[in-house]
């Protein structure tokens, strides 16, 4: 079942296109990534979802209504963040969540802020006023708005901007807690790739507002296959070994060094003749693959 | 809809910035107070001089009731700039802190919320004004006494008896409302066609000023404009206390001079508080959140 079924929508701004002609759809329980550069459109699709924006061109069905017409009903079972985590600096996090809970139809439990609190690690700094938060605790409490009244989707536009390395970790595990524990849809939004593919089920790149590429991301991702960059202190040499051996067909042609998409089993073959050959490693490093693959998609495009 | 003008108005008294108007119009009550109350002989005898020679006021001239009629003649003027702090700044300050996209992607309408809005920014106006009558007023009566109402008009003096003048105040004070009001949902507009505070509350003081300067002029071609101008109209409270007078040139109890003149005064600027609020609606609507 579609979750979220957007269609042809596209947006202007004057001469400039933000988003152009893209369409898609998240099917529910999926963890959706939705890539992109900084500009190339992520948060002005996330606002047409939210209706905050209106579409040039297109139409978009969340639970199988449009948003258009049925604004109020759709956005009760949807808990969003978007862009950065702006909040209200003379407010405190718990007062907060008892604003927006109040804005819900259903009567939202005091034990639920507590919780709500608890989950995205804010219990101990509930009654501190924002204004004395760090980037990283407005946007848990950012998220924390988004999930107090228990939503079926969850849409987050860069969730972990401005997370340390535990944030990070700690979002990425409520991610995958609510879309598999908890049977929740959420389209998470980043630029940071390696955070979407550590979550996301289905991925789709845009860029410049249009449709990359969509799939499932171990389809896109091809785990047989490695992306690596060799380092070492002669290129030149090293490439000659390359073309000379039976690892030719691996190379990628790039400016910025020796890289090479070979199957897994391949790579220890890969350095054990090197070294036979004399050349000097300083290291074999396995690239980021979806990072890689964006980049070559967005670089091509 | 309840819940969002309780959300609105906690967001409001949980700011200091609410409070600098409440201080301000203290501060500047108590300090005038206090001056007539060490100097107000001198000051009520400068007030007499012009008709000391042909009349004889038997009484406390300078009682509470006439410091508050001095209080709102100096401060009504200036409170729609205080009111215009917070007004100006309830859509265009959301916009300006980001959040909004927070009450616009909740399932209450964008109608729904502007008007909240407004209704919780009338709400401190009419607080404010009530605290400025507990001060001019009530304060008052209580450091200076009550008696008869003695005013100077330009060209004709008005004595009220002093069981005759509570109500005017009263009527005074919801005229002003009407009046306060109308800066409010001034500064509403003002406040959705922008994504910072500052434009808008210029902009609200700005009109305001502009608006009583061609208010005041007596120019041909502005006295066309002036009767739909809400400028023309704000000050209208002053004609709860002309009263009427008999035969005999007495006053006559209960009246006031000019009934119809405060209910098209009324009129006019309930006419502008609609179409302020009614613009903002269909500016809102049509806005694309980017903030």
């Amino acid at each position: 079942m579609s979750v979220i079924k957007v269609q042809h929508i596209s947006k202007h701004f004057g001469s400039l296109k933000a988003v152009d002609d893209l369409s898609f759809e998240v099917q529910a329980g999926q963890v959706f990534g939705f890539l992109g550069q900084n500009g190339s459109g992520k948060s002005t699709t996330i606002r047409m979802l939210l209706s905050l924006i209106h579409p040039s061109s297109g139409s978009i069905e969340i639970f199988g209504q449009s948003i258009e017409k049925n604004r109020a009903a759709i956005l009760e079972q949807v808990g969003a963040i978007i862009e950065r985590p702006d909040l209200y600096p003379y407010l405190s996090a718990k007062e907060h969540l008892h604003l927006f809970a109040k804005v819900r139809r259903q009567k939202i439990p005091i034990t639920a802020i507590e919780e709500t609190l608890e989950k995205v690690g804010l219990a101990n700094r509930a009654n501190d006023k924002v204004q004395t938060f760090s980037l990283g605790m407005k946007q848990r409490l950012g998220i924390a708005i988004a999930l107090v009244h228990n939503p079926s989707l969850i849409i987050l536009d860069e969730p972990t901007n401005g997370l340390d390395p535990q944030g990070i970790a700690d979002i990425r595990e409520l991610i995958k807690k609510l879309a598999i524990e908890e049977g929740k849809t959420v389209f998470v939004s980043s630029h940071l790739l390696s955070e979407i593919e550590q979550v996301a089920n289905q991925i789709l790149i845009i860029h410049h507002g249009k449709k990359m590429v969509e799939g499932v991301t171990k389809e896109l991702l091809d785990p047989q296959k490695r992306i690596v960059q060799i380092k070492t202190m002669n290129d030149a040499g090293t490439l000659q070994v390359i073309v000379a051996g039976s690892f030719s067909n691996y190379l990628l042609p790039r400016k910025e060094g020796i890289f090479l998409k070979i199957p897994t089993y391949e790579i220890p073959l890969l350095n054990e003749s090197l070294i036979k050959a004399g050349v000097s490693l300083l290291g074999i490093e396995t690239k980021n693959s979806l990072e890689d693959y964006f980049l070559q998609i967005t670089s091509n495009a | 809809m309840w819940s969002l003008i309780q959300i609105e108005l906690y967001k409001i008294f949980r700011r200091p910035r609410t409070y600098i108007a409440f201080g301000a119009i203290a501060a500047l009550i108590v300090v005038i107070q206090l001056g007539l109350k060490i100097d107000g002989d001198t000051y009520a005898a400068f007030l007499m001089k012009d008709i000391n020679d042909t009349l004889t006021v038997d009484g406390k001239v300078l009682n509470g009731y006439l410091i508050c009629y001095i209080l709102l003649q100096l401060l009504l003027v200036h409170v729609p700039l205080l009111v215009a702090l917070i007004a100006a700044d309830m859509i265009s300050g959301e916009a300006n802190l980001g959040t909004l996209r927070l009450l616009f992607s909740t399932p209450f309408s964008r109608t729904q919320w502007v008007l909240a809005k407004f209704i919780a920014a009338s709400v401190y106006t009419i607080l404010l004004l009530i605290w400025l009558a507990f001060l001019a007023l009530f304060v008052s009566m209580w450091v200076f006494g009550t008696d008869d109402l003695f005013l100077m008009k330009s060209n004709y003096v008005v004595l009220i008896e002093q069981n005759d003048v509570l109500w005017r105040y009263v009527g005074a004070f919801v005229f002003a409302s009407f009046s306060l009001l109308t800066v409010t949902s001034l500064g509403f507009l003002m406040s959705s066609m922008a994504n910072n505070s500052i434009g808008p509350i210029v902009g609200t003081m700005s009109a305001i000023v502009f608006f009583t300067i061609l208010s005041t002029l007596n120019i041909p071609l502005f006295t066309v404009i002036k009767p739909y101008l809400f400028t023309t109209h704000m000050n209208n409270w002053k004609e709860f206390f002309d009263i009427q007078v008999n035969d005999s040139n007495e006053a006559i109890h209960g009246s006031v001079l000019n009934i119809p003149k405060i209910k098209n005064s009324l009129i006019v600027l309930t006419l502008h508080i609609i179409l302020f609020v009614s613009a903002s609606i269909i500016i809102i609507k049509k806005k694309d959140i980017l903030s």
